[in-house]
């Protein structure tokens, strides 16, 4: 299994770089991997809001939410997003926050 | 470690045709990044019982095989040869006339010989040869057979996973050859030492462990719906129910779970929603019988019998007549070609009556599951429902027939017939690239995962080509489909090929022009676009 180096600390990720275990996450390892991921400096405010965001319905429903409920709960458009993590939501923001990658007809 | 970076459409389609200078068996495998799907995690066979689970990648030397794989994999074929009469027919009956070769979307998308359906087949064919005919065991080469070596299973797992089992070619050959059941034979064998696909993989654990490819548990799956019917509310004022597992409902409907999760199919999640709230439909989801789709068919035989049998089980203990399957593909040929011997008779169930105009659907008397195309369009036929189709005039579509309910049950009638009436402006692509010589997606399969783009950049490229046609010749900006695999993969094909045409189910394009009981003056579209075509909801 791939692994990647942040912060000093080593963590199991797939292929592309996702974290396979949510509870591994910390706010280091987005820190760090932000910049990898397009985004220069310091994570913002409302990067953390939707990090958490995302790692919240992911405990409890087991499933990144759709797109478009992200933007609705957040009250952001999908241009707000991309403006956050250059990634896009799927491949950076959920990236960040520890989530792992959905797999099927998506 | 990151996303592969694809050339750019412009040196992608300068394909080179000519075949290599050396004989294919003497031509090795070259496993190019952007051409090949990751190796299937440990956890997910594990979590099914599979053979072999490891840590590898088809770019390594080493595949970690088991020590006795040959045996394996030749025991497999014996097996396989006397238990499905079509494999050894397939094995043997072909004349390489050639009427194949140039069907393949992936050999038009990328020239390699091996995608030609024939010599893919005979990648399987030359190693049936050498240990299971007199000829091949002895003369070897001079009889077209060739011993099985690592080489060759790398070389199979290429190909049979570079194969979306589309069935395209199938269509011209004089005998009728299945390709897509010697890729299923192929990926059967190259399973049971253990090689196999993650984005195939991973979906049957899924499917498995809750029911659905996504891994979507019952409070999301209320969640993911309840939210769409609050966009519903938001378009149209109407509020809709959503029934979850509802004993004594009188039908059960299955859906992708592509369309409870990912843009655009959620749009399509919406029509159903719409449809079956304005015609009264005594209905019911199940947060466990919650996939049509069924990724043990890319898996194995058994793989596909083991998942697909939660949908008779649901609709036993939930008391339902019959069962309604949404706009999903490869679960068609599923549910139409085998669910019935593979876990039927569901003679529990009632032949299936449309409860809105009393329609019997003879065709399904057997499986006892209609197609929602055919439902709805009988419901248009018998005039239940009232359609406002300019509401749709920003759109000019062009409709993708979905492989598998097009080839593997006959499906061309009734998505065109809905669309014309819910649409002004309809445009049909070339003959020889719609119906039965529908073209693929390219990502179908298991094979619409990011780390194979190129190879689906390129197997797509001749649907794409044909979009782009209907594009310059009649301005088309949406290409509606039947499958959710087609709607999670056409639009970055869209986007890479055709820029500015997007993707849409056949129920988005209904409820669009549905008009409901009780709604408000609809201005926009589901996808909150002014019916003039501009964009208003700055929140989509």
């Amino acid at each position: 299994m791939p692994q990647i180096e942040l912060a000093g600390k080593t963590y199991d990720v797939d292929e592309d770089g996702f974290l396979q275990e949510l509870d591994k996450w910390n706010e280091e390892f987005a820190q760090a991997y932000a910049n990898t991921e397009g985004i220069e400096g310091q994570l913002t405010e409302e990067h953390w809001k939707l990090i958490h965001y995302l790692r919240n319905y992911f405990q409890q429903f087991g499933i990144a939410p759709m797109i478009r409920k992200v933007c609705k709960d957040n009250g952001m458009d999908l241009k707000k997003l991309y403006e956050l993590f250059p990634t896009g939501p799927a491949k950076g923001a959920c990236k960040l926050a520890g989530l792992s990658k959905p797999t099927g007809c998506v | 470690m990151s996303f592969v970076k694809i050339p750019t459409p412009d040196k992608l389609i300068a394909i080179r045709y000519e075949p290599p200078e050396t004989s294919w068996m003497d031509t090795p495998t070259v496993f190019r990044p952007g051409t090949w799907s990751y190796s299937g995690a440990a956890k997910n066979l594990t979590a099914l019982d599979m053979p072999n689970p490891r840590a590898w990648q088809p770019s390594d030397e080493d595949w970690k095989l088991p020590e006795n794989w040959q045996q394996i994999i030749l025991e497999g074929m014996r097996e396989r040869l006397e238990k499905y009469r079509s494999f050894k027919l397939f094995m043997d009956i072909c004349v390489r006339c050639g009427a194949c070769a140039d069907k393949c979307h992936f050999y038009i998308g990328s020239g390699d010989p091996k995608n030609m359906p024939v010599l893919r087949a005979e990648l399987l064919r030359s190693v049936y040869r050498r240990y299971f005919t007199e000829s091949g065991k002895r003369f070897g080469r001079l009889a077209g057979a060739r011993d099985l070596t690592v080489d060759v299973l790398k070389e199979w797992f290429y190909y049979f996973y570079q194969c979306t089992e589309c069935r395209r070619c199938s269509v011209f050959c004089p005998y009728g050859i299945d390709q897509a059941e010697i890729t299923m034979m192929g990926r059967e064998l190259l399973n049971l030492v253990g090689c196999n696909i993650n984005w195939v993989i991973e979906p049957a654990a899924n499917c498995f462990r809750t029911g659905n490819h996504l891994g979507i548990q019952p409070g999301g799956i209320k969640d993911m719906l309840e939210f769409i019917a609050d966009d519903i509310e938001d378009r149209t004022g109407v509020r809709v129910e959503v029934p979850l597992n509802k004993k004594g409902a009188e039908i059960l409907f299955v859906a992708p779970s592509g369309d409870y999760f990912a843009d655009p199919g959620t749009y399509t999640c919406m029509g159903y929603l719409m449809l079956f709230h304005e015609i009264g439909l005594n209905y019911t989801f199940s947060t466990y019988a919650s996939e049509g789709g069924n990724f043990g068919l890319f898996t194995s035989h058994e793989m596909a019998k083991r998942l697909n049998a939660k949908i008779y089980a649901e609709a036993k203990r939930l008391g339902v007549k019959w069962i309604l399957g949404g706009e999903c593909g490869h679960m068609w040929r599923l549910l139409h070609q085998y669910m019935d011997t593979m876990n039927g008779p569901a003679d529990f169930l009632a032949e299936p009556v449309s409860p809105i105009t009393g329609t019997r659907f003879e065709n399904a008397r057997s499986t006892k599951m209609v197609h929602i195309a055919e439902f709805s369009a009988d419901l248009i036929r018998k005039g239940k429902l009232k359609l406002n189709p300019a509401r749709n005039d920003a759109l000019r579509v062009t409709f993708h027939d979905s492989c598998n309910p097009a080839r593997g049950m006959g499906l061309f009638e009734e998505p065109r017939y809905i669309i014309r009436h819910a649409c002004n402006h309809f445009h049909e692509m070339a003959e020889d690239t719609i119906r039965e010589k529908t073209l693929c997606c390219g990502s179908g399969a298991g094979l619409g995962n990011d780390e194979n783009m190129e190879m689906r950049m390129r197997g797509g490229m001749p649907r794409a080509m044909a979009v782009r046609q209907v594009k310059e010749k009649h301005g088309v900006n949406r290409l509606a489909c039947i499958c959710a695999i087609d709607r999670a993969t056409l639009p970055p094909l869209m986007e890479y090929w055709v820029p500015g045409v997007t993707v849409s189910g056949v129920h988005e394009l209904l409820a669009n022009a549905l008009v409901m009981t009780g709604e408000k003056d609809r201005t926009t579209d589901l996808r909150g676009q002014s019916l003039e075509g501009k964009t208003v909801d700055e929140t989509l």
